[in-house]
């Protein structure tokens, strides 16, 4: 069966779910192949994930120079495999680095992408969802190795187990892959709610909420649903909650099960981040608020009178 | 510090837009064309670079003729000069292609900083930084939310999932920001007097060194097979609050299976 090489996206060495879903996803295409990028002695934690979703092999590439420069480091390697192993596709979430090494690794390899699949089929035709989900678009690559950046949560992650035969690539960076140096690696915040652009359940809050306090109120019920919590720009930009909350064109795109908009008006690059949300829900005071053109269910209220009481109702329930 | 800003016009950010039945590439012709809303930002920063630094700021364009209008606009924010890359052989190409074609046209210039927004909001693939630097073969400084510049040294806070990387480089590179950059100023009166008078060049594809097999429809990496409208969304329902919209929330939950 055809190889498909299968970017890994991890933190430390450990595999984000996205990974998992790549793999499934490259199993109904052909044998997939995970290629791990990290650090020095960072594949420790990969192998027994790679192996429970059904890597058949696995190319392991570790130098601290991997993790020191910005992106082109793997993009060389990516790139080199994909010219000795000829796969018949390349697989890589669409995150920033996925995109941004997919990207480089179609350039080196005279390849077209796709970005932003939210399903490829047996025969490497990729679906998206563009204009804010109002159209959908099946494409194929053209040139080269087909090389696609799939969204997170659009495959459901299935474990099959499989060898995960490890093979060992020896990386030498070039010098000119070498320029963009990262001094230093500033983590801002870390909790433990589910990743955003993996999670079920999304709230969001925004502008209405009135200052960072008023997210006490967003992530108490976000945990009453087990949720990730997010932020409009206008929210992320006032310091009210970290940047990487901010859902929307600019921050990211969720297609959670739930989404929950707490104080947000609606904006179209607000929109663009979770129009495809499988149900919508917002709370706002302001009925003509546009969030209301998306929404299953709306709520005309104060949310700080609305949003404290489902929490409790919820709790109620579910106790 | 020579900037070179890349600017794309787009569909009109409210407005409705469609793929063009008869090639499937973005319908430009039927909405209001602007620039792109993140590009605003990188015209901002380039031209706040050069009022701390000095150096000349030049924006670059590769589209139709009606391009011209969203280069006055930069032009009219204080840019020195533009440069418009149109061809009929360009129509339709697809990303990896215009970045062969805008790394020709930069070719042309001289630069020390090749400046650009992460996105556009038609496309939205978010790689062009990338595959820009990959062809100049520059280093790549890419989803900037603040940028420090330091004599040929480029110090920028790229943005990640936990928060924000540190990165270094040096000139000559590619730097691309997204819009928590700055605030972008609105042209002035002057300004736009002043633009009437500032050079706009005109570049063919020949003129850029393109060759024309590479770019295009016809050659394009990668084709779209089909479109279809996504089913609107069933309408959905908007109660008032009378006390109980918590309450009623959670029955709306309970119903779908949510809790
Ligand atoms: C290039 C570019 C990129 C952008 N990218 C993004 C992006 O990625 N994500 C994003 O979100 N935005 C983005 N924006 C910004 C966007 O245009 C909006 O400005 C932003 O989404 C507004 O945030 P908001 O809804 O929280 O604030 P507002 O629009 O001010 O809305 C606040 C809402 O809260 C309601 N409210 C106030 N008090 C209460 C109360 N007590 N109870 C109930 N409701 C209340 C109000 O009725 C109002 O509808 C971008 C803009 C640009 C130019
Ligand atoms: N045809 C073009 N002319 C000039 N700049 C472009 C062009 N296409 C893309 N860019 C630049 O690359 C950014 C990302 O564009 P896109 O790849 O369309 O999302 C744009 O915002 C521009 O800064």
């Amino acid at each position: 069966m055809a190889e498909i090489l299968v970017l890994v996206e991890h933190v430390d060495g450990t595999p984000k779910k996205v990974t998992y879903e790549l793999l499934t996803l490259a199993r109904s295409l052909g044998e997939p192949s995970a290629v791990f990028l990290g650090g020095s002695d960072s594949y420790a934690n990969a192998k027994d994930g790679l192996a429970e979703y059904g890597a058949q092999k696995v190319y392991v590439a570790e130098s601290d120079d991997l993790e020191d420069y910005v992106v082109a480091p793997k993009a060389e390697v990516l790139a080199q495999l994909v010219a000795e192993k000829s796969p018949a596709a390349v697989l890589a979430a669409s995150s920033i680095d996925g995109k941004e090494i997919a990207g480089r690794t179609a350039v080196k390899t005279g390849s077209g992408i796709i970005t932003d699949a939210v399903a490829v089929s047996v025969d490497l035709v990729a679906t998206q969802s563009i204009f804010g989900g109002s159209t959908i678009v099946q494409s194929k690559v053209q040139a080269g190795t087909p090389i696609f950046t799939v969204r997170p949560n659009s495959t459901a992650p299935e474990p099959l187990s499989g060898p995960a035969t490890a093979e060992q690539v020896a990386v030498s960076v070039s010098d000119a892959a070498k320029g963009a140096k990262v001094l230093e690696k500033v983590v801002e915040e870390k909790g433990a709610r589910p990743d955003l652009a993996e999670a079920k359940v999304v709230v969001s809050g925004g502008r209405g909420l009135g200052g960072p306090e008023g997210f006490a109120l967003v992530e108490g019920l976000a945990d009453t649903l087990g949720g990730a919590v997010g932020a409009s720009r206008a929210a992320t930009d006032a310091g009210w909650y970290p940047h990487q909350s901010q859902v929307g064109q600019t921050g990211k795109t969720v297609s959670p099960q739930l989404y929950v908009a707490v104080g947000i008006s609606g904006a179209i690059q607000h929109r663009a981040g979770m129009q495809t949300s499988k149900t919508i829900v917002a709370v706002n005071k302001d009925p003509e608020a546009p969030i209301f053109e998306l929404t299953d269910y709306g709520v005309v209220g104060d949310l700080f009178s609305v949003v404290p009481q489902l929490t409790e109702e919820i709790k109620k329930r579910t106790s | 510090m020579n900037i070179v800003v890349l600017v794309k016009q787009v569909p009109d950010t409210w407005a409705e837009k469609k793929l063009d039945p008869s090639d499937s590439t973005v319908d430009r012709a039927s909405v209001d064309a602007v620039m792109n809303e993140m590009d605003e930002y990188a015209v901002e920063e380039a031209l706040k670079i050069k009022e701390a630094h000095g150096g000349e700021v030049t924006v670059l364009t590769m589209g139709p003729n009606r391009a011209v209008e969203m280069l006055r606009k930069a032009l009219s924010m204080g840019v020195d000069k533009a440069v418009h890359l149109v061809d009929d052989a360009l129509e339709g190409s697809c990303a990896i292609q215009s970045s062969y074609a805008l790394a020709q046209a930069i070719g042309t210039l001289s630069y020390d900083l090749v400046l650009l927004s992460a996105e556009s909001s038609d496309a939205r693939m978010g790689v062009m930084p990338a595959l820009l630097a990959e062809r100049l073969g520059v280093p790549q400084l890419s989803d900037a939310r603040k940028v420090d510049v330091d004599g040929s040294k480029v110090v920028i806070e790229r943005m990640t999932d936990y928060g924000h990387d540190k990165v270094e480089a040096s000139t000559p590179l590619v730097l691309g920001v997204v819009e928590k950059i700055n605030e972008p100023r609105y042209p002035s009166f002057k300004g736009i007097m002043a633009a009437k008078k500032k050079p706009l060049t005109t570049l063919t594809a020949a003129d850029a060194g393109i060759d024309t097999g590479r770019v295009g429809l016809a050659t394009a990496t990668s084709s779209v097979e089909s479109f279809t409208a996504a089913p609107p969304r069933a309408a959905g329902q908007v109660v008032k609050d009378e006390g109980d919209g918590g309450v009623k929330l959670a029955d709306f939950f309970a119903a779908q299976k949510l809790i």
